[in-house]
């Protein structure tokens, strides 16, 4: 078997001692960044990517892998005990999680939410080793028309998916382009945007803006909130979930990993659309629906499972299209490109030990989670009493340093001072800046495609829609468009978005 | 009753894509634009600069219709004081070395909070340049002097 031959080569890689150590590293420093409060996953993997620099590639990711998965756990964990989501993927857990605590059962909604995230990141890694390789091998057989389409396609839909208005958001898109293409152009060597500064002749640093937009930018939203919070733990309890426990999750946590997983895929679909949908199929298909909303244990289990699914399918067009399906996946693309290796179908067969050794080590980080994280909860709780006032300036440390770290530049700490300022106007004024990180990470490789489909094509635009491939991804954009623009869809997705 | 116009904030979304659209096409007419067949390296940069513009027209006329406030308030102190921590700290690498620059950098981050303890933040200041020093200089590795001249 083909699949086992690569699992089996991919554990090979993710256990050599070197990248053990790493995704324990990331798993350990994700999860505590993520239940820190108020620093959400993409803010801790925008601040910590400098630390990879100087590591190994494959080590590299699988670290930033596990810090993403570590924050996404600790956001549960935060939510559980103090009722305070770390991010919004988190908010639903909030509702029968914290409940659960209350009663005095913290433990056992802690434990079902790792034994369910354990369970869907082990299905979910088979599902990335099982659908990875055909997706990426047709990708091959992709020329510049098919991959214009096709990331015209996944822009669209994160524009269409993300929180907020879609308007904005497609404008954002559309912004994060223009962005990208800042710097010289690879075609005619012209700088383009520069306004006289020599440090923007290779555009625009992607860690700048990141760092920017979501670290600083966050952190002057978060001290603009006049609200003071208030930490309040109750005890965790006993960890054991008793086997009437185990019995009602195992539907719960298969159905949210099956949901997870279908919806991960999509571009632009944030965790919170996949949480909130499972938490509302376990609400309609329970006998009792009245339990929901006072500790039912299905309202934990399920949209932890489906959390975490949707997190690790995300990982599945990101390594095998080169297109990142959510601003975390961005960020993870970025990463690849510091390290010098070009996003894409390539990956699979260039970089056969940096694709299954991170498949591989998605299992492993999500093992650790469970065999770590579980003893360390006590850990855990002691550090959601640090208050925000010295947590911020760590953060600014981090932000500040990780900057002037990628090329020892003055001028790009100052850039991301620039951001971080428009980050927060950009928030205020209703824009999501994730389609916009999206589109900054696309930019020039939307131009390059573009470019060279009408250079094939001999200047000829209708080449989007007599290739067959290319006529099907430009057809899914259109309707994807045409059917959130209806106006009851339009509503119900305010619903959840909102 | 709807909100006065500078309280908008589809105008103001709207307002800024317009702006920025329109400096994009304006500094794109330097470069060549080419033609369909042949991109020039103006072609892009003009088609997104027109896009953002059509977006902004939209989102300033929907926010005509619907009138809604901006929300969420803005602590001009963290607005004006965090940009400027990062400002300091950038400056002082260059003419000082990286220890001066994380003091400063720690210091004004905090005296943006909206509490300020003095002593608490002279302490963070301690930790965090020590722990940085460990961190980035002796554990990374990373070549910045600790103080320039020494």
């Amino acid at each position: 078997m083909e699949l086992f031959h690569n699992l089996i080569f991919g554990f090979g890689v993710a256990l050599s001692l070197q990248n053990v150590l790493y995704c324990f590293i990331g798993v350990m420093v994700g999860t505590l960044i993520g239940v820190l409060p108020g620093i959400g996953p993409m803010a801790t993997v925008a601040m910590l990517l400098p630390l990879t620099y100087n590591v190994p590639p494959v080590a590299a990711m699988i670290m930033l892998a596990g810090i993403y998965y570590g924050a996404m756990y600790g956001g549960s964990t935060t939510s559980i005990l103090v009722n305070l989501p770390g991010e919004t993927a988190s908010v639903i857990t909030c509702i029968d999680g914290y409940q659960m605590a209350r009663q005095g059962r913290a433990g056992v909604a802690l434990a079902i939410s790792a034994i369910g995230s354990f369970f869907a990141g082990t299905v979910c890694t088979l599902i990335v080793a099982m659908f990875g390789p055909p997706l990426a091998n047709m990708a091959l057989k992709f020329g510049s028309p098919e991959y214009f389409s096709l990331m015209l396609m996944g822009l669209v839909t994160a524009a269409v998916l993300a929180q907020g208005d879609m308007l904005k958001s497609l404008a954002m898109v559309v912004l994060g382009l223009l962005l990208g293409i800042v710097g010289s152009d690879v075609d005619s060597g012209v700088k383009r945007f520069c306004f006289g500064f020599y440090e923007l002749a290779d555009g625009i640093g992607f860690v700048i803006i990141a760092v920017g937009v979501f670290a600083v930018g966050e952190v002057i939203s978060n001290l603009s909130d006049p609200e003071e919070r208030t930490v309040f733990t109750s005890r965790v309890g006993s960890l054991y979930p008793t086997l009437q426990d185990l019995k009602q999750s195992i539907a719960p946590i298969i159905r949210g990993t099956a949901l997870g997983a279908f919806l991960g895929v999509l571009p632009g679909t944030t965790p919170s659309i996949a949480t909130f949908a499972s938490y509302m199929i376990e609400k309609k298909v329970a006998k009792d629906p009245s339990r929901f909303g006072h500790g039912a244990i299905e309202g934990v289990a399920a949209p932890e499972s489906a959390n975490n699914a949707d997190a690790q399918c995300k990982f599945i067009p990101m390594l095998t299209l080169g297109i990142p399906a959510s601003g975390t996946m961005a960020l993870m693309l970025g990463a690849l490109m510091i390290h010098g290796i070009a996003p894409g179908p390539g990956v699979m067969t260039q970089k056969p030990d940096l694709f299954w050794g991170l498949i591989a080590s998605m299992w492993i980080g999500n093992l650790m989670l469970v065999i770590l994280n579980l003893p360390l909860i006590g850990m855990w709780v002691s550090l959601l009493k640090v208050p925000y006032r010295m947590l911020f300036p760590a953060i600014m440390v981090f932000s500040a340093i990780g900057i002037y770290s990628t090329n020892n530049a003055s001028f790009d700490v100052y850039l991301a001072a620039l951001f971080g300022i428009l980050g927060i106007a950009w928030r205020m004024f209703g824009c999501s800046p994730v389609p916009m990180m999206l589109g900054f990470v696309l930019g020039p490789m939307v131009e390059e495609n573009l470019r060279r489909a009408l250079q094939v094509s001999e200047g000829d635009p209708s080449v989007f829609v007599t290739r067959p491939i290319s006529l099907a991804f430009i057809i899914v954009s259109v309707l994807i468009l045409v059917v959130m623009m209806l106006p009851a869809v339009k509503k119900r997705r305010g619903d959840i978005t909102g | 009753m709807k909100p006065g116009l500078h309280k908008n904030k589809d105008f103001w979304a709207g307002m800024m894509l317009i702006g920025i659209g329109a400096a994009a096409m304006f500094i794109a007419r330097d470069y060549r634009f080419g033609s369909a067949l042949r991109m020039g390296p103006g072609f892009f940069p003009t088609v997104l600069g027109g896009l953002l513009i059509a977006f902004g027209i939209c989102i300033v006329a929907v926010g005509l219709r619907s009138g809604e406030k901006i929300q969420g308030s803005l602590s001009l102190r963290a607005l004006v004081m965090l940009p400027l921590a990062l400002v300091l700290f950038g400056i002082l690498m260059q003419v000082a070395g990286f220890i001066p620059a994380l003091v400063a950098l720690v210091f004004v981050s905090a005296a943006s909070g909206r509490e300020f303890k003095l002593m608490e933040v002279l302490l963070l200041t301690v930790v965090l340049t020590v722990a940085s020093v460990a961190l980035f200089i002796w554990g990374l590795g990373l070549p910045y002097p600790l103080i320039k001249g020494f």
